[in-house]
């Protein structure tokens, strides 16, 4: 790794937006690493969670927007249960990915599609359609015969149908939505 | 009346967001007021120098200073002004630093309320009446609570200086923890070798009332006389005949005693001698273990006992003690494991605390310096020890550092590689805290001569695998997790104020932190003071710390309790409460609501019942006077009047 020159480097405004938008301290960190020595996706992480952090209080925008391990965090909250600082880091890991989407600097293209598959089927169906999820999140990343091994294991069970169900209230959710979207540009 | 008032700059501290001249020239118009000035360091020896001369050029008689917290200066000014024929009580002080400059920025503000200040203190000067000490004899004797190795010190202090001191510790032997460790760092003394000629030296000392399984019950009284209510607790054998031979330790048919000198690492006897150094080397029964206690028959000791000193009957004894300082060294406590539930501590049994592994290393203790895994007694070969188990982690209320763990750590891990020498020791470290002579040398020896592996992470779960028990946590300067499969886990424990250490503060009337240590009198200038005079620290009650800092304040709270004693006589206070019998209607609520049990009943001549105050025992709190339904209870130098003269002055603003 190239020297880091913090001078020049050091965004102040985007740790502090960091603050604001997660409600977190994000100089509480005093890097024990019991978020690393937690996190079960770690090993997939280019960044560990205790660096996330540390690129965090060094300003470190554009290394953090673009790194993986944001997305690959899987909002566990091993971290945050066992922060000695009382941060919720899992909440940080979110406020970097909404922030990565807005200033389009989303890393794993594959993981947003999903998260984007998965709200447009809760907000058609109120509840998850999960046949329908799959294939769609299949057809437009690419990876058509993804889980495909799972089908018959699971649709044999009875734990996922061919058809959707609608719930009661469907409406109300896709209320949910439409509210947000007024908002949207601020959340990427 | 002619009040002098004296504006002190203070450096910048004042003057730099008040300004100052203006106050001089605000306070000139003030009625009564007949000099105001202004000064760099009044605090300064010119300054004091300057009042003198005002005082008796300007026929001033009394005084304003308007300068710092009463807290640091009130004293060096009532001197001053006693010196040039002034009663000390005609003095006030106006905080203008601490309660003005310093917390606000807006100089024009800041001057105004400056003057606001200076007003109120003028206002009660003016009301301030001559008020006269009175002197009353020091019991020169001291009472010294914890039997640790900074109450011995103190205890040994205070008797070799002449004084007679009378030792409290709640166990059966005095030692403390020091008396439990195997080695000190950074030198590998052994501790017991150290730490036994000072027992013996307690035991023996002529001038040294050693009460051991004891608990003080209650404190009356105030600096110079305290009387002192001692629990002896029932040991149900009579020590003026055990002579701790042990015979009876060795009948003991009940072997599962709770062994607390040994913190659970092995059980103990029923009836038992905590260790052979122990002082006293006497025997004491645990009831809840004892089969005559919980069974009702058994008799064994009794037989056994060759002086025929068990006594079953035996019930605990209260005593009294009358001294005139106290010097609390009650020491401190580790946390539970079992509030560290990721490590396991409690539930799996080769998970223990550092001082359990401390006893498994000590000659004396239920291995006899071996180490073994209490599972199943193998000599472990990896050993791993996690410090700030429970330390510097704010989401279990403890943010402080525990202070010497990561020296004890490092030198266990020494000494495990000389018990056993193909072992391999690793300590998972967040900061390595080794800041005394001697000290990072030694964490250094253990990395680079012992060949520990420091590994700079926290452990987030410990769990069991076999006979093994696996580590993980992350190595952060590696950037990933690691893993270890361990035959022993050591935590290094945090250092807690013990469980009944509020309890105690508040028999004392001392302060105490929110995690309940005791607070001292000033942080850098006060260290071993409490802000109730006669009542000293020594120790970790006081906050986390090792052997040296505890001995060295032992000796520091003995010192002060020698400069107490150094006179015959103190100065009573004479701020405080008095009642008026023509107004007192005898209700004598302030008999129940006073703190200090200062106020009794007082029957005069007419038959009239009335409170009176015990000058000696009263503190100044003032909590009689708001209860006092007729306002027939006054605090001098608070009284109402004084009080209301200053609002007034305020209001008229």
């Amino acid at each position: 790794m190239d020297a880091i020159n913090l001078t020049e480097t050091i965004d102040t405004d985007f740790i502090k937006e960091v603050a604001k938008e997660s409600g977190e301290n994000p100089s509480l960190c005093y890097q024990c690493g019991n978020c690393t020595a937690g996190c079960p996706y770690t090993h997939f992480f280019d960044y560990p969670v205790s660096m996330v952090m540390r690129l965090l209080q060094t300003g470190q925008k554009e290394t953090i927007l673009t790194s993986k391990a944001i997305w690959l965090c899987a909002t566990c909250e091993t971290c945050t249960t066992r922060c000695p600082c009382n941060i919720d880091v899992a909440h940080i890991m979110d406020t970097l990915r909404i922030m990565a989407r807005r200033e389009g600097k989303v890393s794993e293209k594959d993981i947003r599609l999903f998260y984007d598959t998965f709200l447009s089927s809760m907000r058609q169906f109120g509840r998850i359609y999960e046949v329908g999820l799959l294939l769609s999140y299949n057809l437009k990343s690419g990876h058509l015969m993804a889980d495909a091994d799972l089908g018959p294991k699971v649709l044999s069970r009875g734990k996922i149908h061919f058809l959707p169900k609608k719930i009661k209230g469907a409406g109300e959710v896709a209320k949910i939505f439409e509210r947000f979207e007024g908002k949207s540009d601020r959340h990427g | 009346m002619r009040v002098g008032v004296f504006i002190c700059h203070c450096g910048n501290n004042i003057a730099g967001t008040v300004d100052v001249a203006k106050v001089a020239e605000e306070t000139r118009k003030i009625p009564g007021v007949a000099y105001a000035t202004t000064y760099m360091y009044t605090c300064s020896e010119p300054g004091q120098e300057e009042i003198k001369e005002a005082i008796k050029r300007e026929k001033l008689d009394r005084i304003v200073v308007a300068a710092c917290s009463p807290r640091m200066h009130e004293l060096t000014f009532r001197r001053t002004i006693e010196k040039a024929g002034l009663n000390r009580y005609f003095f006030e002080m106006a905080n203008i630093r601490e309660h003005v400059s310093w917390i606000g920025e807006n100089r024009e503000l800041n001057t105004k309320k400056a003057i606001e200040a200076v007003r109120m203190a003028v206002a009660k000067v003016m009301q301030n009446k001559p008020l006269y000490s009175s002197s009353f004899k020091i019991n020169k004797r001291v009472l010294v609570i914890g039997g640790g190795v900074a109450g011995m010190q103190a205890a040994l202090d205070c008797a070799d200086g002449g004084l007679e001191v009378v030792l409290v510790e709640k166990s059966p032997s005095v030692g403390g923890m020091m008396a439990r460790l195997d080695k000190t760092f950074p030198t590998v003394d052994c501790s017991i070798c150290i730490l036994g000629p000072k027992m013996v030296d307690v035991a023996q000392h002529e001038k040294i009332k050693l009460y051991a399984f004891s608990e003080i019950e209650d404190i009356k009284g105030y600096v110079g006389n305290y009387q002192i209510k001692i629990k002896k607790k029932a040991t149900y054998v009579d020590w003026s005949k055990c002579t701790g031979c042990g015979a009876c330790m060795e009948k003991c048919p009940s072997k599962n005693a709770y062994d607390a000198f040994n913190f659970g690492v092995a059980p103990t006897r029923a009836i038992n001698i905590p260790f052979p150094q122990a002082i006293p080397k006497k025997a004491k029964i645990d009831p809840k273990y004892c089969r005559q206690f919980t069974k009702g028959k058994c008799g064994v000791c009794a037989k056994i006992c060759p002086t025929k000193a068990i006594n079953y009957e035996m019930v605990d004894e209260i005593v009294t003690e009358e001294v005139g300082a106290i010097i609390v060294a009650t020491g401190y406590s580790l946390i539970d494991m079992e509030k560290l539930p990721e490590y396991g501590g409690g539930k799996y049994p080769d998970v223990i605390s550092g001082i359990q592994y401390e006893r498994l290393l000590n000659a004396s203790g239920p291995t006899a310096g071996h180490i073994v895994r209490p599972s199943d007694h193998e000599e472990p070969k990896t050993i791993v020890f996690v410090s700030c188990a429970g330390s510097r982690d704010k989401s279990i209320g403890i943010p402080y550092c525990s202070n010497f763990c990561c020296m004890y750590i490092a030198k266990q891990a020494i000494l495990t590689k000389d018990h056993i020498p193909d072992s391999q020791s690793y300590v998972f470290y967040m900061d390595i805290r080794s800041p005394g002579k001697g000290y990072d040398e030694f964490t250094r020896r253990a990395q680079e001569e012992y060949g520990v592996h420091y590994i700079r992470g926290r452990v987030s779960r410990i769990y069991p695998k076999g006979k093994k028990m696996v580590v993980r946590g992350a190595d952060t300067l590696l950037g990933t997790q690691v893993e270890i499969e361990a035959d022993l886990v050591v935590l290094g424990t945090a250092v807690v104020a013990n469980s009944d250490a509020a309890h105690m503060a508040e028999k004392l009337h001392i302060s105490y932190d929110t995690s309940g240590f005791y607070v001292e009198s000033h942080p850098k200038l006060r260290p071993v003071e409490t802000n109730t005079s006669g009542v000293f620290l020594a120790g970790a009650c006081q906050g986390p710390k090792d052997i040296p800092a505890s001995v060295g304040q032992g000796s520091a709270a003995a010192s002060k309790v020698q400069a107490l004693f150094s006179k015959d006589m103190l100065e009573s206070d004479p701020a405080i409460a008095r009642v008026n019998i023509n107004t007192c209607v005898g209700c004598l609520k302030c008999v129940s609501t006073c703190p200090f049990q200062a106020i009794k009943d007082k029957e005069l001549k007419d038959g009239r019942v009335v409170a009176d105050v015990i000058e000696t025992v009263c503190a100044g709190c003032g909590v009689c006077t708001s209860t006092c339904p007729c306002g027939a209870i006054q605090l001098q130098h608070f009284t109402d009047n004084q009080l209301l003269a200053e609002v007034n002055a305020l209001c008229q603003m």
